[in-house]
């Protein structure tokens, strides 16, 4: 049993949760579905059983979003392998005017931050600053001149101060335990035969690269104005051709810089690392819902630093198998079939193997046999 | 030296029949070729002022460039600066210049000049019972290398930079932008910039640690030295340690851009995430430099104002040096998105956070410090007060991002830029406000309007939270930080934060009035004029004090504890 499997049970078990989001009516068979895999799940951890409720959660909300046309749309997509890009009805992952909050996430460990920021460290900053608000009003109000005339002589008290530095330590001890959790779930390993993306920084676009499908790179450019006002995406956020990706499974994202240092950034993913020449800096991400997520370049990168942004297209695993081919890619994995997966594969297999996953009410079977491509999609 | 400052001032009443003591210089001596420390200090608030109103003036530009989507203003400016016709790149680039250009000032020709240059030289020597500062003329060549420095920075805006005129690599000048990434002489201006105001900022620093440890007065032990100069005292420390590796980084810079050398070029063997590690090594050391002195003001102010002895005094200035000893060992906190390994990652998150704890007892103890006490609310303690609660706020973001896990989402956002604006534009800042009217009359000899600094304070309060606090949610929604232009959505909170900036500029206008007013028409300022709560030794003197102070040596008195070197005068502490 390699780890890799280990890594992607979170993947199988969420996905007939997505599917159910995605197809609404599906919702009932798909979480049937569920116990199916609970057998394996025996080496679960946190965030294994946190993802599954997680997803629930945002399931009335996700759903309330989307237009059941377009859900439709979808899931026939899945049933038939064909790839449209997704309408701006899929947008998810995108500032809102006034907002006060982070964006909402779409990731285990976004949603784990986002816990941490919400539920452990906002609450403790604004007490903090009160209490010290509260402090100096008070001081303010008791100890001025008319109310205390005569000030006292007191310059001393060991026992406040070492209370006043133990407390502190006490505190961000108990903050640092979710911190360094937070970390190590942001650092876990990919699974060796997860979907690789290379996103290369240029000045002032990004390529991605499909190394495991054929080597190809979709170029990314932001649309003009006009452009995106008129495909209804937002301006300055929306590019000509966004990175594609499959939902519900681990994904192996490497970063590089092609000329200066950027930073491929996705708020809504609690995503950011740095496209750093010479460097390929590597990060998991995994998508819990199909829609789009936008990000900007993060690292000053010369003059058209704002103009670079990155919308990040996450579909199910059929769509995507159908947005490689019409690339020209593949569908190999990296460890097996590689370069030669088309012809031990036709389209029509791996899209069959995820259709049931996903919820279309086969249970998923599709503990895919050894050997065949795409494998981690079910 | 409570009670030496009686003794003192006899001393002091002495000499004032002799008129040796003022006799001063004709004016290009006294003023360009200076060896005393309190025109030096002079000069270096002077400068620090007229650098501040430039950088402010950029920052105007910024607020009014982002008050709306879209590129409004850059490509008039880019004209105006001889750029030529304006175009999409250039504009970007103008972006870029202006940003970089308003951290280089605010860092290093305002705060540090301000801070350090300013009421360090004039408060140094006279806090510790000094006639001058150890090196005279190297405090003077101090001075003008950071003039030169301005210059050379000033000069690169109207050269070519890459893309347009000027250096837009940002204050922090990474490779390979600053390298490879910037054709043209302006970057290497930039650098020179930063060369020269480290060079001038290095022997500053060793002037100030041979000036407290040499030439304290008789029985001013360590621990008896006020507050504000064992600020300067550590930081001094830091500026030694942490400027050569700024100005190694530099240089290799310098190198690599032209002479072929490829430090931090990855064709070569370089590897540009090593300059990251290098600046911040100098940099988050930096940005205590800009803070400690600050701390030291606001515990001269609190106490005095509170007519009461700084609480926990030897926790005070530990904690300073603590702060200095841990902000060596943070630096890669600036570096959570580079890519660093898991453990590092880690290491960086729990030391980061550390700093809180010696931070937080020095807010605790300035609340000590005015608990019991008989507070008056002169302009100096509103400053004061201001600080305390806006560092607070400034510090707590801090922890946020301490947590490299939670700074995936934060970094390079405007979360950021409203937490170093808080620590900075409201921390260091309100600490220079404080201290200036704490210190004017005793400069100038002449009376401020109180009245104005209060509004003064009121409207740069205001002003300064309305522009940086609405940048936190700016942040936490995904806005990244320097962008001349956004997508709608983040509108509404860019347009109140460049409103802010109106209310903050007109505070500002009654700041240079009030300086104006005073300087002409201010009634006279007697030597001790804040009363029994002012008790270190520069209140002994007259206001300003005698061109040449201290011919002889007061003397503080032994058998008094380090605590009680602040109470009212005669007075005997009660433990």
């Amino acid at each position: 049993m390699n780890l890799g499997i280990l890594a992607s049970r979170p993947a199988r078990r969420l996905l007939p949760l997505l599917a159910a989001l995605a197809l609404g009516g599906g919702a009932v068979s798909a979480v049937a579905a569920v116990p199916a895999t609970e057998p394996g799940a025996a080496v679960t951890n946190v965030e294994d059983t946190q993802s599954p409720n997680v997803a629930a959660e945002s399931v009335p909300q996700a759903a309330a979003a989307e237009p059941s046309t377009t859900n439709a749309v979808v899931g026939e997509q899945a049933a038939t392998g064909g790839y449209t890009p997704l309408g701006p009805e899929w947008i998810k992952g995108q500032p809102s005017d006034g907002a006060m909050t982070f964006q909402n996430q779409y990731t285990p460990d976004g949603h784990y931050a986002l816990w941490m920021h919400d539920a452990i460290l906002l609450p403790l900053i604004v007490a903090i600053s009160l209490v010290v608000l509260g402090l100096l009003l008070w001081v303010v109000a008791r100890y001025n001149r008319r109310a205390n005339a005569t000030p006292s002589r007191t310059s001393h008290n060991t026992l406040i101060e070492v209370i006043w530095t133990a407390v502190p330590v006490l505190i961000l001890v108990a903050i640092a335990v979710p911190s360094i959790t937070l970390l190590s779930r942001q650092y876990r390993s990919p699974p060796e035969d997860a979907l690789t993306v290379k996103v290369t920084g240029y000045q002032w676009y990004w390529g991605y690269t499909y190394p495991d499908n054929g080597g190809f790179e979709v170029i990314s450019n932001m649309k003009d104005e006009g452009e995106a006002l008129a495909g209804g995406e937002p301006p300055q956020l929306a590019v000509d051709n966004r990175m594609v990706v499959p939902v519900g499974e681990p994904i192996r994202i490497q970063t590089t810089g092609a000329d200066v240092i950027h930073s491929f950034a996705v708020p809504s993913l609690w995503f950011k690392i740095d496209a750093v020449p010479g460097r390929l800096n590597e990060r998991v991400l995994f998508i819990e819902e199909p829609g789009i997520y936008y990000g900007q370049c993060s690292e000053l990168c010369g003059a058209r630093h704002a103009y670079m942004p990155i919308a990040v297209e996450a579909v199910p695993r059929a769509q995507f198998d159908a947005w490689l081919l019409s690339k020209g890619g593949t569908l190999g994995g990296p460890e097996s079939e590689g370069a030669q997966a088309p012809t031990l594969a036709p389209p029509q297999e791996p899209e069959s193997g995820v259709e049931g996953a996903p919820g279309a009410g086969a249970p998923p079977t599709a503990e895919t046999a050894p050997g065949t491509p795409v494998p981690e999609a079910t | 030296m409570a009670t030496t400052a009686d003794a003192f001032q006899a001393h002091h009443d002495d000499h004032a029949h002799h008129h040796d003591a003022d006799h001063k210089p004709p004016f290009f001596q006294r003023w360009f070729m200076s060896t005393n420390h309190k025109d030096i200090g002079t000069l270096y608030l002077i400068f620090a002022i007229c650098a501040g109103i430039i950088g402010g003036a950029v920052s105007g530009i910024m607020r009014a460039e982002l008050a709306e989507p879209g590129i409004q203003y850059l490509g008039w400016w880019v004209e105006f600066l001889g750029g030529g016709p304006a175009d999409f790149d250039k504009n970007g680039h103008m972006w870029n210049v202006l940003i970089s250009a308003h951290g280089l000032i605010m860092v290093f020709f305002m705060v540090m000049p301000a801070m350090i240059g300013g009421f360090g030289n004039w408060f140094v020597p006279l806090m510790i019972g000094a006639p001058d500062m150890a090196f005279p003329r190297m405090n003077n060549i101090s001075f003008w290398l950071t003039v030169a420095g301005f210059c050379s920075l000033m000069f690169s805006a109207f050269v070519p930079g890459g893309t347009g005129l000027g250096a837009g690599t940002g204050w922090t000048v990474y490779a390979p932008l600053s390298t490879s990434g910037s054709v043209g002489p302006a970057v290497d201006f930039a650098i020179f910039s930063l060369h020269l105001a480290g060079a001038g900022s290095i022997m500053g620093a060793i002037n100030f640690i041979t000036t407290i440890f040499n030439m304290r007065a008789p029985g001013m032990t360590l621990h008896k030295m006020p507050l504000f100069v064992w600020s300067v005292l550590v930081t001094a420390f830091l500026l030694l340690l942490a400027l050569p590796v700024l100005a190694a980084a530099i240089t290799m810079l310098i190198t690599d851009r032209n002479f072929g050398t490829t430090f931090f070029d990855q064709a070569g063997g370089g590897d540009p995430v090593l300059y990251q590690h290098l600046f911040w090594f100098f940099g988050h050391p930096e940005v205590y430099i800009m803070i400690l002195p600050g701390f030291g003001m606001i515990s001269q102010i609190v106490a005095t104002f509170s007519r009461k002895p700084v609480f926990g005094y030897l926790g005070m200035a530990y904690a300073m040096v603590a702060i200095g000893v841990i902000g060596f060992v943070v630096w890669a906190h600036h570096m959570y998105t580079t890519g660093l390994d898991v453990n590092v990652k880690m290491y960086f998150t729990a030391a980061t956070m550390l700093i809180a704890v010696p931070t937080g007892v020095k807010i605790f103890s300035w609340v000590a410090t005015m608990w019991g006490g008989s507070l008056e609310f002169k302009s100096p303690m509103v400053w004061a007060l201001g600080f305390i609660f806006l560092f607070t706020v400034g510090g707590v973001t801090g922890v946020v991002l301490a947590n490299g896990g939670v700074d995936d989402n934060l970094h390079d956002t405007y979360y950021v830029v409203a937490h170093f604006h808080y620590v900075l534009s409201m921390g260091a800042v309100f600490s220079l406000f404080a201290a200036f009217y704490y210190w004017f009359p005793k400069m100038s000899g002449r009376w401020h309007s109180e009245l104005l600094a209060h509004i003064h304070f009121w409207g740069f309060f205001i002003g300064v939270n309305v522009i940086f606090f609405p940048m936190h949610f700016l942040g936490m929604n995904g806005m990244p930080r320097r962008y001349p232009d956004y997508t709608p959505a983040f509108t509404y909170w860019n347009e109140i934060a460049s409103t802010g900036y109106h209310i903050m500029a007109a505070s500002m206008l009654v700041f240079f009035v009030n300086i104006a007013w005073a300087l002409v028409a201010g009634r006279k300022a007697e030597g001790n004029y804040w009363g029994e709560g002012a008790t270190t030794l520069e209140w002994t003197l007259s206001s300003p004090p005698p061109f040449h102070q201290y011919e002889t040596l007061p003397v503080i008195e032994e058998h008094h504890d380090y605590h009680d070197h602040i109470g009212p005068a005669g007075g005997r502490p009660a433990h």
